[in-house]
């Protein structure tokens, strides 16, 4: 059987840079959502869960005609910066990290809004400014909500497949992650190397998903 | 000298009330802020810390100027030199004793304010313990150390002792009394227990619907509203049962039982589950100890 482990390792680079872009972009995210109050945060909280409901398609058909060079968006990138989003691994992520955006924001802000107010009060009546408070306080106490929210994004990015087929072109070596790779197996009728990658991706997943929740208990015990 | 004066719309769980206050406070005085929940006591806490915007107003502690609407000025609760303990004390969960401490210190390098305090309110065996680990009066102790940490001019407690059982409660306020004296704190405090305000206050604000109704010492406020010789309770209406002429009415009293006659005119209008006010004149009350 002719098995080849570049789908695996692109779907790996891809979780992991999404999970690390999200963490980036996500936490400030739900820490403004959290505490807010503007009119339209609404809107915002929609448009973040938005993924959550719509079928891959639809998100992946949007960003095909957004990411592509004959369209304004993609136009604009091609030329002023030199980037090209539609069928490229940078792409993938761009698609990755608007598709798993609620699995990251949602339990982050759950977790920031469980917290005391006087927690951040307090803080404040010490003399430490809000980047401290942030840092030194809420973070550390809403780390269970980090973790879930860390895992499920990048759980999420490994099971992707709607998206990154519409806007990667399942292009091997550059575009093609294992989701796809069962798929293209699947067709022609190779189920022995489509099984090998179900295998590694289930026994994976449920790896993840079960350390998460043994070291979830651990940190709950520890707050 | 610290001067207070501010006014704020509030909608409180009874309606919308408007919350006006004119007040002096003189420098190393312990004031009480009395009354019922509701009336505007921890509103008055957190606008005197700055995490309450005043409508309008002025607050200026000893010629600094806190907050003044007119001119714009709003100082942060971290420029404010106050200390506020908070009614569920706040401690940060993720840090221990003594990290809550240190986290208050502006420098890492003055340590030795966090051994005096944890040497002061006693917490030496407490200091490498999570808050989640320690009963409700250390967790008091923690914060109020943690309040005094940057030398405040201010301390606001905000019912520090509610949530205490009677013999913990008694060594706080022993405690916080000596605290006052030793710093030389101005120190302002919100509570709803008598007691409490007769044992610490030099003053007491009783605060009814927002506004300041009366200013005094403690004996004075609570004395004057209760005539002398006349024991008055309130209690809630158990039971009511007629006896020959009158009837026999049960009414509890805090936690204790009491039946009293009552005639008809008196009777009337009350139901059982009513709020009533048990009253008698008494001209030579006996006062025995309890052992």
């Amino acid at each position: 059987m002719n098995f080849d482990w570049q789908p695996l390792w692109l779907t790996f680079k891809l979780a992991t840079i999404t999970t690390l872009i999200l963490l980036v972009l996500g936490v400030p995210l739900a820490y403004w959502l959290s505490f807010s109050r503007v009119r339209f945060k609404s809107v915002l909280e929609a448009l973040v869960a938005m993924p959550l409901v719509l079928p891959p398609s639809v998100l992946g058909f949007y960003l095909l005609l957004a990411f592509s060079p004959q369209h304004a968006f993609g136009h604009f990138l091609e030329t002023v910066f030199d980037v090209r989003l539609l069928f490229t691994f940078q792409g993938l992520v761009t698609g990755s990290v608007i598709f798993s955006l609620p699995f990251m924001v949602q339990p982050v802000q759950s977790g920031f809004e469980a917290l005391p107010a006087s927690l951040a009060e307090a803080a404040a009546t010490l003399g430490k400014t809000r980047w401290q408070t942030f840092l030194r306080v809420l973070l550390p106490n809403i780390r269970p909500a980090l973790l879930t929210g860390t895992v499920l994004a990048f759980a999420h990015t490994i099971g992707e497949f709607g998206v990154v087929l519409m806007i990667g072109g399942n292009i091997p070596g550059a575009t093609q992650v294992a989701s796809l790779a069962i798929y293209n197996e699947v067709e022609s009728l190779h189920y022995g190397a489509a099984h090998l990658y179900a295998l590694i991706l289930f026994a994976l997943s449920f790896t993840i998903l079960l350390s998460v929740y043994t070291l979830n208990k651990r940190l709950l015990r520890t707050l | 000298m610290i001067e207070f004066s501010v006014s704020k719309r509030l909608h409180g769980a009874d309606g919308e009330i408007n919350l006006n206050v004119d007040v002096a406070l003189a420098e190393g005085e312990f004031v009480t802020l009395f009354g019922q929940s509701g009336a505007g006591k921890t509103t008055l806490l957190r606008m005197l810390a700055g995490l309450t915007v005043p409508d309008c107003g002025r607050i200026a502690i000893g010629g600094e100027v806190w907050f003044d609407s007119e001119q714009h000025i709003d100082l942060p609760p971290q420029r404010r030199e106050i200390g506020l303990v908070f009614q569920d004390y706040a401690l940060f969960p993720n840090m221990t004793v003594r990290q809550n401490l240190a986290f208050a210190l502006a420098d890492k390098k003055q340590g030795g304010r966090v051994d005096e305090l944890i040497d002061i309110m006693q917490l030496g065996a407490l200091q490498q313990r999570l808050p989640a680990t320690l009963s409700g009066g250390q967790k008091q102790r923690v914060a109020l150390a943690r309040a005094l940490v940057r030398r405040p001019k201010l301390l606001l407690l905000d019912e520090p002792f509610s949530a205490l059982d009677a013999e913990t409660r008694i060594r706080l306020q022993d405690e916080i009394l000596r605290l006052h004296r030793n710093f030389g704190l101005t120190t302002l405090i919100v509570s709803h227990d008598q007691g409490e305000v007769y044992k610490l206050s030099d003053r007491v604000l009783l605060i009814e619907r927002g506004r300041i109704s009366r200013n005094g010492r403690p004996a004075a406020v609570f004395n004057d509203r209760q005539v002398s010789g006349k024991f008055q309770f309130i209690g809630e209406v158990l039971a009511i049962e007629p006896e020959e002429v009158v009837y026999a009415v049960t009414v509890l009293v805090g936690n204790q039982v009491v039946t009293v006659i009552a005639t008809t005119e008196e009777i009337a209008g009350i139901a059982i589950g009513d709020r009533v006010t048990l009253m008698a004149k008494a001209f030579n009350p006996m006062l025995l100890k309890i052992k």
